[in-house]
């Protein structure tokens, strides 16, 4: 008997075990497919609503019982004021506290309880955020309904975000590079801010980028701490035209945001006002888009000089 | 291995006294009650099958295992003419790492410039003034025998260059700062033959301004650069002497069962 098969066999053999190559690649463009083709109908069917919609006035108008006179302006205009209280806040706390985690904090039980905590903090429900930001900023510290108490609310909200990100980031520096500035008698301050952050820093900013681009579609917590649905007004404006020149009266002032004002029209029955959330939610969509293109490019530029 | 301790102490050449190492990670007993010398502005070589706690020696020196939780030294590491313990708790790591430097496996340059790179050590220690960081930084390239590749293009990435002249960079690096005593863990091991040749003829020049003791697993290499040799297994020190008494009529059989190739 020939242990050997045959060349015909082997050929035949080949067949069978690529066509499980050929099943699974299948599969996988189909499941691919249906993820991509839902985006899309959603996205063309937002196009084909709300890009008549789009024009100079829609982004320059107040909401308005008229619906082809209303615009986002005041939405807008609370999202980024928002998202800038929400940077402002999660970046240094949330830099801040992966390095020390990463860097500093004894390996013991209770930082890994902390650990623990910080990862299943990313998969809290974000309306809980919004209660805790509704009894903590609203009322204990008395912000009240105000652009700074939603902009904290958010930042609770990816601070989980950042860290896990600041913490993958560090640790993807192989440790010879760590190695090699402890062994010129670098401090560990001097290798966090010499070395480890400036080397992490594309992950870092993705993740803040990342977690900017998911505060910036939600609607729950924002809600639950009470922002207005229908606002014809703007925040103070932050630049002021006699010293100091600089005012932070727009942090207590009253707001709505991009979702909230989709909401709002989405739930209005006039059909023209569903058109109007359409076009909002094109907006918001090329928004998000676009933070998410940027990470990306900061990510390619940033690397482009760092290989390991 | 026993070691005069009194007849050392008389005399001015060594640079560093090691006695009654031991090193633990955790539970497991790394190094065991290791007794050796280091001789001023020569060559020690390690040498030694893989796992025999060769490399873990080596950064007994500059204290690397510091930055590990868990790590306990017990024993003397003696740096003259000071006679300083670099092991005592009350010595900082970082004092110790200031005086010692080190040369790692593969090449680990910062993601910086060249001259960032060399110049990283110097403004550690809080050298500011440009023109004492340009002399600094050319005075280590030369000695690292990279000045001449490397003067147009300072500022480039170090990441440009070849693996060999990486590793002459991180020499560079370590030598910027005037160390007492210079370590290498297996500086070759990552590089080809062309590049090894170049790093062991650097060491050789070296040894006229530095201490050094270096970690090879190349035996050939340990016998063409150093001049004392240490063969280590499982964590204990079986034999130190000049490289060619080990290499020519070592005295333990476990050192030339090793050295002939018959073991290891």
């Amino acid at each position: 008997m020939r242990s050997v098969k045959s060349l015909e066999e082997i050929r035949r053999i080949i067949i069978l075990h690529k066509r499980w190559d050929l099943i699974f690649m299948i599969t996988g463009i189909v499941a691919l497919m249906i993820a991509i083709m839902t985006f899309m109908a959603l996205f063309a069917h937002m196009l084909i609503d709300g890009l008549p919609r789009l024009s100079w006035e829609f982004f320059t108008s107040f909401p308005s019982r008229r619906p082809e006179s209303a615009g986002i302006l005041s939405a807008w205009v609370g999202t980024t004021l928002v998202m800038l209280v929400t940077a402002v806040a999660a970046v240094p706390l949330g830099i801040g506290s992966g390095v020390y985690l990463e860097e500093y904090a004894p390996r013991n039980l209770l930082t890994e309880i902390i650990e623990i905590n910080v990862t299943n903090l990313a998969g809290v429900p974000s309306i809980i955020y919004g209660l805790l930001a509704l009894g903590l900023f609203v009322y204990q510290l008395g912000f009240g309904q105000s652009v700074l108490a939603a902009g904290l609310a958010l930042a609770l909200l990816i601070l989980p975000v950042v860290i896990v990100a600041t913490r993958e980031a560090i640790r993807s520096i192989p440790i010879t590079i760590r190695e090699a500035a402890y062994a010129l008698g670098a401090t560990k301050w001097q290798t966090v801010s010499d070395h480890l952050l400036p080397y992490s820093s594309a992950g870092i900013l993705t993740g803040i980028i990342i977690g900017l681009a998911r505060a910036i579609g939600e609607t729950a917590p924002i809600i639950t701490i009470g922002a207005l649905t229908f606002i014809a007004f703007l925040p103070p404006s932050p630049v002021k035209d006699e010293f100091p020149f600089i005012s932070f009266e727009w942090l207590t002032a009253p707001f709505t945001v991009m979702p909230i004002q989709m909401f709002n029209w989405v739930s209005r029955p006039e059909e023209a006002f569903q058109l109007n959330a359409a076009a909002a939610g094109l907006v918001l969509v090329v928004m998000t888009l676009a933070m998410n293109g940027l990470a990306i490019y900061l990510r390619y530029r940033m690397r482009k000089n760092i290989k390991w | 291995m026993q070691i005069d301790h009194k007849e050392i102490a008389e005399s001015a050449q060594y640079k560093s006294e090691v006695k009654k190492l031991s090193f633990h990670y955790g539970t497991f007993n790394a190094l065991k009650n290791i007794d050796m010398v280091l001789h001023d502005k020569k060559i020690t070589a390690l040498i030694g099958p893989s796992g025999c706690g060769k490399s873990t020696f080596l950064r007994c020196f500059n204290r690397m295992h510091d930055l590990y939780p868990g790590n306990r030294y017990d024993g003397e590491i003696i740096l003259h003419p000071d006679d300083v313990n670099i092991l005592a708790s009350n010595v900082d790591p970082i004092e110790v790492r200031m005086r010692i430097s080190m040369v790692f496996q593969k090449p680990n340059p910062f993601p910086k410039s060249i001259y960032e790179n060399v110049a990283y050590g110097l403004r550690v220690r809080g050298i500011k003034q440009r023109a004492i960081l340009d002399e600094k930084v050319e005075v280590a390239l030369r000695n690292s025998a990279l000045w001449d590749e490397v003067k147009d293009r300072l500022h480039e990435l170090a990441f440009n260059l070849s693996g060999g002249q990486q590793q002459r960079l991180c020499i560079a690096r370590a030598l910027a700062t005037d160390p007492e005593i210079l370590l290498f863990d297996e500086p070759t091991s990552a590089l080809d033959p062309i590049a090894t040749a170049s790093i062991e003829e650097l060491i050789t020049d070296l040894k006229t301004k530095v201490t050094i003791l270096i970690v090879t697993h190349n035996m050939q290499q340990a016998a063409r650069v150093s001049d004392y040799t240490a063969y280590m297994y499982l964590g204990e020190l079986i034999e130190f002497n000049v490289t060619d008494t080990i290499f020519i009529k070592p005295k333990n059989k476990q050192t030339e069962d090793y050295i002939t190739g018959r073991f290891g």
